[in-house]
């Protein structure tokens, strides 16, 4: 059967903020593009950032790159390559005023500069003291950024095909990639979408665990299309769990409250982050507070009828800097928990937060392929779908507001300098749309079998239970076994909904077959890293083997292949930062 | 205890479908589904896979599940369910055509989005920081920015219903002033020409349904009030 064709210079696959950052680059340089994405794009999950975006201004006190950079690769337990880190935190503060100059309406101080809070891992003088460089938005940051950059994308003419899901990408016999196949939602029809060059910015995956901050759409499309068609997905395993999920409902309570002066308390009312981290408290990195969380709650010390959680204080900020600052947490904390944290401290727990890895990316945004770090020409990808590895093994907050800007826009010009090069696109290979054709028409057949919720549930269940904040050998050896039988029930997968016209089900068919290859590549990455290092905590191999494993997972679909490659230690113009002990 | 609730949804596919219906279930809910939305996706799960709403964040943030629930649009996710009549009855939000069951054609509501310039105009030379602005400059736009373009409040307006591609709707009225507010904003003599006609701002009657159903909070009468106060003050 053959497809309609359409044939664009670049076709840009999310229309989060990744997504329209690089859109805003490719239309404003006249390429013609195409922004495909699930969902209209300010409802993208960017809109749910609550926090931040950093740059190392100095608005409220002195600060700088360097030490945004330290900060970054010391989060990163010195997995992040340090090219990228750099290259990302030097171009910090332009990046965000672009932000500002599209008309992104960031709280202002009363010299009339963008306002910035402190948050968890930000110091001054390479670790030292904390810093303000959150530049936020009270806290609904992602969501004024996600307006912001569609503005400003209205303003540039992008041409958007909303509602519309990528499902598999085709690359030519010299493995360029050369477009993707695409589903209309509204009308159910299948496109090939033929293009120069293609960008991801698919964003994450969190729906892979049961009690994530995530939302429905993340799914993980950019990570599944990528596997599918051979590409590997990098440092996978990598997952951070946020220590500031909503007990109960999943939803995020933004660090930005401990940032404003809010701290944890367990069942006996301690301020237990003292112990873990006598510095930065309540401000240590995601995975130290989270770990310590999770440490109080086994033993004993959580707090509720179930032991199952702590609480987080806030009542003694005060109403007002709760209304100005943190106006959003206080209504999902009444909506969802129908607890005031005026009055009240919320209850809250580790939760599933953020995927470290992603497609591997260098700092320009190209794709690269294996140990030797081949370009995939035709390939882009950035934000929480790649892994240009800023974050490592541990993102710090607001570095992937940060990350999108920075790596959409070097994308973007990537992408420029690579349609130039040509006058067509590289030719179709015959049958470009088989192997998706061939998937759709399974599922279509298919009457019987697995139901779609059961494997899905099953899915979370396992990857909570043996891929969660603490991991061993033995849980996580039940863990490959157990994910690897439900990858193949996902197989049998049927849904009874056959009709054309805005089928949900199919979509959300679709969109797990992609999340099950992440959990499949997570699972199978974790099981083989003996050390602890950033958000994977081994109990049975409790510190950082930097010799053994200070390098690159890479995860490849076809037989569960894992490859390693080295970190970066050359940053782009200053000295390499040598690993030390992360204490905070 | 495993509670059960009732719901009347309404369904349209035009794939099969002559003419819309209404369709009954019954979901059993558990310990953790407090909104209809939690009670949706159950329904979708176990009872019938072809029930269609769109949904994202689940939160109250994306803006992708309003619906009309029993007579009053509002979004699923945020609506708690023991606030709710039972039958449930859910309808798609009003006065947009249906793509299917609880799916609406958003693009009459996006294109008077669109149509209002929803970007900030400053054609000058940037600095290389950001641009300045006073906490107090600032301030205007609380109460604007948290938009979500669910379209409830549109879809709620008598106004919005009878004219819905020349009426712009109080979620592009709440936009314009949004950028009218904006002290970077340079374009506020532009925006109030193109504001100035019978029916881009002045259908709206002040019937209020939109602050009534907006989920954020929001009044969009009161921008377009001070809109209209903009356009009279300019005239003396
Ligand atoms: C609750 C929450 C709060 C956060 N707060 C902060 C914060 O304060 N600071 C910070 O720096 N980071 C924060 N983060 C992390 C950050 O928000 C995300 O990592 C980031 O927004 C991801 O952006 P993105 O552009 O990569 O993807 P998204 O914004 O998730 O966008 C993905 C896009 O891809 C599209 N898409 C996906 N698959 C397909 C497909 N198959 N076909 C077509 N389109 C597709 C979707 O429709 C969507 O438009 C937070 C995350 C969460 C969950
Ligand atoms: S106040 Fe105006 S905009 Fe709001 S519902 Fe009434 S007529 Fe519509
Ligand atoms: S003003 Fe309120 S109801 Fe209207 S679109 Fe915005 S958030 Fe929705
Ligand atoms: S699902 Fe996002 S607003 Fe309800």
């Amino acid at each position: 059967m053959s497809l309609p064709i359409l044939k664009f210079d670049a076709v840009v696959v999310g229309g989060g903020g990744a997504g329209l950052r690089a859109a805003l680059q490719l239309s404003e340089a006249g390429v013609k593009t195409v922004v495909l994405s699930k969902v209209f794009p300010t409802r993208s999950h960017t809109a749910a950032a609550q926090g931040g975006i950093s740059a190392s201004f100095g608005n409220s006190e002195e600060d700088n790159w360097h030490w945004h950079m330290y900060d970054t690769v010391k989060g990163a337990d010195w997995l992040g390559d340090q090219d990228s880190i750099e290259f990302m935190c030097k171009q910090a503060t332009e990046a965000v005023a672009e932000l500002e100059h599209y008309g992104m309406p960031f709280d202002r101080l009363e010299n009339g500069k963008i306002y910035q809070r402190p948050f968890g891992g930000h110091m001054a003088e390479f670790g030292k003291k904390p810093v303000r460089r959150a530049c936020a938005v009270a806290d609904r940051t992602g969501h004024a950024m996600l307006h912001a950059l569609y503005q400003r994308n209205v303003k540039a003419q992008t041409h958007f095909f909303v509602e519309w899901m990528a499902l598999d990408l085709i690359r030519d016999k010299d493995g360029d990639v050369v477009g993707v196949t695409a589903l209309e939602m509204e009308t159910g029809q299948v496109y090939i979408i033929h293009a120069k060059a293609v960008l991801f910015a698919t964003g994450g995956s969190g729906r892979i665990y049961q009690a994530s901050t995530n939302a429905f759409i993340n799914t993980g499309d950019g990570v599944g299309m990528a596997l599918r068609a051979g590409l590997p997905v990098e440092d996978i395993e990598f997952w951070q769990f946020h220590p500031t999920g909503l007990y109960g409902a999943g939803v995020l309570i933004t660090e930005g409250v401990r940032g404003e002066g809010g701290y944890l308390l367990n069942a006996n009312g301690e301020r237990f982050m003292e112990r873990y981290a006598p510095t930065a408290k309540d401000l240590a990195s995601r995975d130290v507070v989270s770990r310590a969380m999770q440490v109080e709650i086994n033993e004993g010390r959580g707090c509720g009828a179930g032991k199952d959680h702590v609480l987080l204080k806030l009542d003694h900020l005060g109403a007002e800097v709760i209304d100005q600052r943190l106006p959003g947490i206080r209504e999902i904390s009444i909506q969802f928990l129908g607890i005031d944290p005026v009055k009240q401290p919320i209850p809250v727990v580790p939760t599933c937060h953020y995927m470290m890895g992603g497609i591997p990316t260098n700092y320009r945004g190209e794709v690269i392929d294996g140990v030797d770090e081949k370009i995939v020409k035709g390939f882009y990808a950035a934000g929480e779908c790649a892994c240009a590895s800023v974050h490592g093994a541990n993102r710090l907050g607001t570095n992937s507001l940060l990350d999108l800007v920075v790596f959409g826009k070097s994308a973007g010009n990537s992408v420029i300098e690579y349609v130039k090069t040509m006058d067509e696109p590289k030719e179709l290979p015959e049958n470009a749309a088989e192997f998706t054709l061939a998937r759709l028409a399974k599922l279509e057949a298919a009457t019987s079998g697995e139901k779609l919720a059961d494997v899905r549930r099953d899915m979370q269940v396992c990857m909570q239970q043996h891929a969660s904040v603490f991991r061993t050998q033995k849980v996580l050896d039940e863990g490959v076994a157990n994910i690897l039988d439900v990858y193949k029930r996902a197989q049998n997968l049927y849904i009874d909904d056959k009709s054309k016209v805005f089928n949900t089900a199919r979509v959300e068919a679709l969109e797990f077959l992609n999340t099950i290859e992440v959990a499949v590549a997570t699972m199978v990455a974790a099981r083989e890293r003996t050390e602890s290092r950033g958000a994977h905590a081994r109990e049975d191999y409790p510190d950082r083997n930097d010799e053994k494993w200070m390098k690159h997972t890479l995860y490849y679909s076809n037989g569960n292949r894992l490859e390693y490659k080295e970190v970066h230690t050359k940053p782009l113009s200053v000295d390499y930062i040598p690993p030390a002990k992360r204490v905070y | 205890m495993a509670k059960k609730m009732k719901f009347s949804i309404y369904r349209y596919n035009p794939d099969t479908d002559t003419k819309p219906y209404y369709q009954d279930y019954e979901v059993e809910l558990g310990e953790h589904d407090k909104k209809l939305l939690n009670a949706l996706v159950k329904l979708k799960e176990e009872l019938d896979d072809s029930v269609s709403f769109r949904r994202s964040c689940r939160e109250g943030v994306c803006g992708s599940d309003a619906m009309n629930i029993n007579g009053r649009n509002g979004l699923a996710c945020l609506t708690d369910l023991d606030s709710l009549k039972e039958p449930v009855v859910l309808n798609p939000i009003p006065g947009l055509p249906v793509i299917r069951d609880l799916i609406v054609d958003m693009t009459q509501f996006f294109h008077q989005y669109h149509s209002i310039k929803p970007y900030v105009i400053d054609e000058q030379p940037m600095p290389e920081n950001e641009r300045l602005q006073s906490p107090e400059d600032r301030k205007e736009l609380d109460g604007v920015i948290e938009c979500i373009l669910c379209a409830c409040c549109s879809t709620s307006c008598p106004s919005f219903w009878w004219n819905p591609d020349k009426f712009l709707g109080p979620a592009a009225l709440l936009h314009a002033y949004r950028f009218l507010a904006d002290s970077r904003d340079q374009a506020t003599n532009e925006r109030l020409n193109d504001l100035n006609d019978p029916y881009r701002l002045f259908r709206c009657h002040t019937i209020m349904n939109c602050v009534d159903v907006c989920p954020k909070h929001l009044n969009p009468t009161k921008a377009i009030g001070k809109i209209k106060e903009m356009m009279v003050s300019r005239m003396v």
